[in-house]
């Protein structure tokens, strides 16, 4: 379990992290979701004691990661992919690491065979590696110990589809295994797939956080009405605030109160229902907008 | 892989996990001297210049029949060495920022002084390797010599000058290591060793010339200039005190002001 209490960071006056507090459960794939710059990578550098937080603790397990001996085998850790010397060979990075954490030579080879890296490619040195295959790489090297906790930093970054489709698998089958795993992503769309919990992070602040299903679920009617206008006059009437939603209108009352408020003002409805699948695009773009203050005409789910 | 279940637990047994030992992290960090193509080309020019050297030596000597020893053979071989091995600590240093890997060192070893620790018993190791290597090319271009030149060859060479050639070539690889954690950066470390080297010693020279004073404070504060008595084994006891001061001014405060900054540091 991973667990984060007040983490603050700060560089110079600007706070990149701003009191960060969460949990990733084990047994769960925790999606750090956010866009570029919200502070994902840099809470991650203080989960794994390479940047020093001024203020809150993270810990692991219960421990704080310097504390943890010989880490590698309980954490597996994935921050920069690129961060390799580009003169080793995909292999000796791999062997490298297997003798840091003592463990035999003949596990470089399985977890070649686990990422998908053949023979030849692992012959080349990594400076000839493309994107993806030193994700691959990277994500051997997290693997290696078979830890019980993993921190990923946009693992799925230069991977292809199957590449993507491939690693959702194999982090879905991990957690059901009882493995702890937390991954950061700017992309909705991949989190959504893989992550059970979620934890959403603008501009250094914790903005949303909860399980995929809480934070799925939207309230709210999806009205659309043969004048508009008319509609609109009508809701206003009724005192229910309404935003444009393409060709109708989206507002946080029920269903059944503004189907009352289109009644009393005699509006023709052409369709009335819950809004649905407003998808978690949309809360992202809400919820970090709000935080960034950003002047978008939406602000339902604050 | 092993399909084992992790404990449903929120807590982390690490009671049964020893931490890595550090005969571990030294075997890690020689290996990582060699395995990529600078590391490995670094290690074959010390010994390949430092063979060429010797062969050079022999033909001169042999040419202008001239009187060559072990001892002759030794010193001269203390030249490449004494600018190569510097290299070799720099980069074993300096790779690490460069190349981005102390965020994958650190992360498997975040008691970074541990990791410094063992680079720098890596640089002892790699020192002694170069001193028996120095010595067996020593051996063999004596042998040759006396093969070449006709007549018998001279050996001679006491203990204390083997130590005193061991200490140099230590030293050097030493200074090298901590322009390197002060420096953390290649070219810019490599060039401060050159300087100081090469360029510092004119300075001091010209100094002690002119400046009475300097002259006498010189072999305190000239790291350089204090190792020279140890070429030769004829250090004494003040030599050894210039030494020591030396040591502190150049290696010890400089590596402790660099192990503060990477201790600190944050990495990314
Ligand atoms: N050493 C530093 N000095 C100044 N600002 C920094 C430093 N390190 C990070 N930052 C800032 O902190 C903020 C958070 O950066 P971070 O790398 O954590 O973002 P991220 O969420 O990982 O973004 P991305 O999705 O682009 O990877 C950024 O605005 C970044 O510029
Ligand atoms: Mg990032």
């Amino acid at each position: 379990m991973i667990k984060l209490e007040g983490v603050t960071k700060s560089y110079g006056g600007f706070t990149a992290v701003d009191d960060v507090s969460f949990t990733a459960q084990p047994g769960r794939v925790t999606g750090f979701l956010g866009p570029n710059g919200a502070g994902k990578s840099t809470s991650m550098r203080i989960m794994v004691g390479l940047t020093h937080p001024d203020r809150g603790s993270a810990t692991i397990g219960g421990h704080k990661y310097v504390d943890i001996p010989n880490p590698g085998r309980h954490v597996g850790v994935l921050l920069d992919a690129s961060a390799q010397h580009a003169g080793r060979t995909g292999r000796e990075v791999l062997a490298v690491t297997a003798l840091t954490m003592g463990l035999p030579d003949s596990r470089v080879d399985e977890m070649l065979e686990l990422v998908g890296l053949t023979e030849t490619e692992s012959k080349r040195r990594v400076r000839n590696y493309s994107l993806g295959m030193r994700q691959r790489l990277g994500i051997a090297s997290a693997f290696m110990a078979d830890p019980s906790v993993l921190i990923l930093d946009e693992p799925a970054n230069g991977l292809d589809p199957a590449g993507i489709h491939w690693m959702r698998g194999l982090l879905r089958s991990y957690a059901e295994r009882g493995g702890t795993v937390l991954l950061s992503s700017h992309l909705l769309h991949e989190v959504e797939m893989i992550a059970d919990d979620m934890v959403l992070i603008g501009r250094g602040r914790i903005v949303a956080q909860g399980t995929k299903a809480e934070l799925l679920q939207t309230q709210g009617t999806f009205v659309r009405a043969e004048h508009p206008q008319k509609l609109a006059a009508a809701l206003a009437e009724a005192g229910i605030t309404a935003a444009a939603s393409g060709d109708g209108l989206r507002t946080e009352s029920e269903p059944v109160e503004v189907g009352r408020a289109a009644a009393a003002a005699g509006v023709v409805l052409a369709e009335l229902r819950p809004a649905e699948g407003a998808g978690l695009e949309e809360l992202f773009l809400q919820l970090t907008a709000d935080d960034a203050r950003e002047d978008i005409n939406q602000g339902a789910l604050s | 892989m092993t399909a084992t279940t992790f404990a449903p637990d929120d807590t982390l047994d690490i009671s049964q996990t020893p931490r890595t030992p550090m005969s571990r992290l030294v075997r890690v960090e020689l290996r990582k001297m060699w395995d990529t193509r600078a590391g490995l080309w670094l290690l074959i020019a010390i010994g390949a210049i430092t063979a060429l050297v010797l062969l050079i030596q022999i033909w001169v000597g042999a040419a202008q029949d001239l009187h060559l020893t072990f001892h002759s053979f030794l010193t001269s071989m203390s030249i490449p060495m004494g600018i190569l091995l510097p290299v070799l600590g720099i980069m074993s240093v300096t790779s690490e920022w460069g190349q981005r890997t102390a965020l994958v060192t650190f992360t498997l070893e975040p008691h970074r002084s541990r990791t410094i620790m063992a680079k720098l018993a890596c640089s002892v190791l790699l020192a002694t390797g170069a001193v028996v290597l120095g010595l067996l090319l020593g051996l063999l271009g004596n042998l040759l010599f006396a093969a070449v030149n006709g007549g018998a060859p001279v050996w001679g060479v006491p203990v204390t000058e083997v130590l005193g050639f061991f200490l140099l070539q230590l030293l050097g690889l030493l200074t090298g290591f901590t322009f390197g954690m002060v420096l953390i950066n290649t070219a810019a470390a490599i060039v401060l060793y050159f300087v100081y080297s090469f360029v510092l010693p004119g300075l001091f020279e010209w100094g002690a010339q002119t400046i009475g004073w300097f002259h006498d404070a010189r072999p305190w504060f000239d790291f350089n200039f204090a190792q020279a008595p140890l070429a030769d084994a004829s250090m004494t006891g003040k030599d050894w005190a210039h030494l020591a001061v030396g040591g502190l001014i150049w290696l010890v405060v400089p590596l402790a002001v660099g192990l503060r900054r990477v201790l600190r540091a944050e990495v990314k």
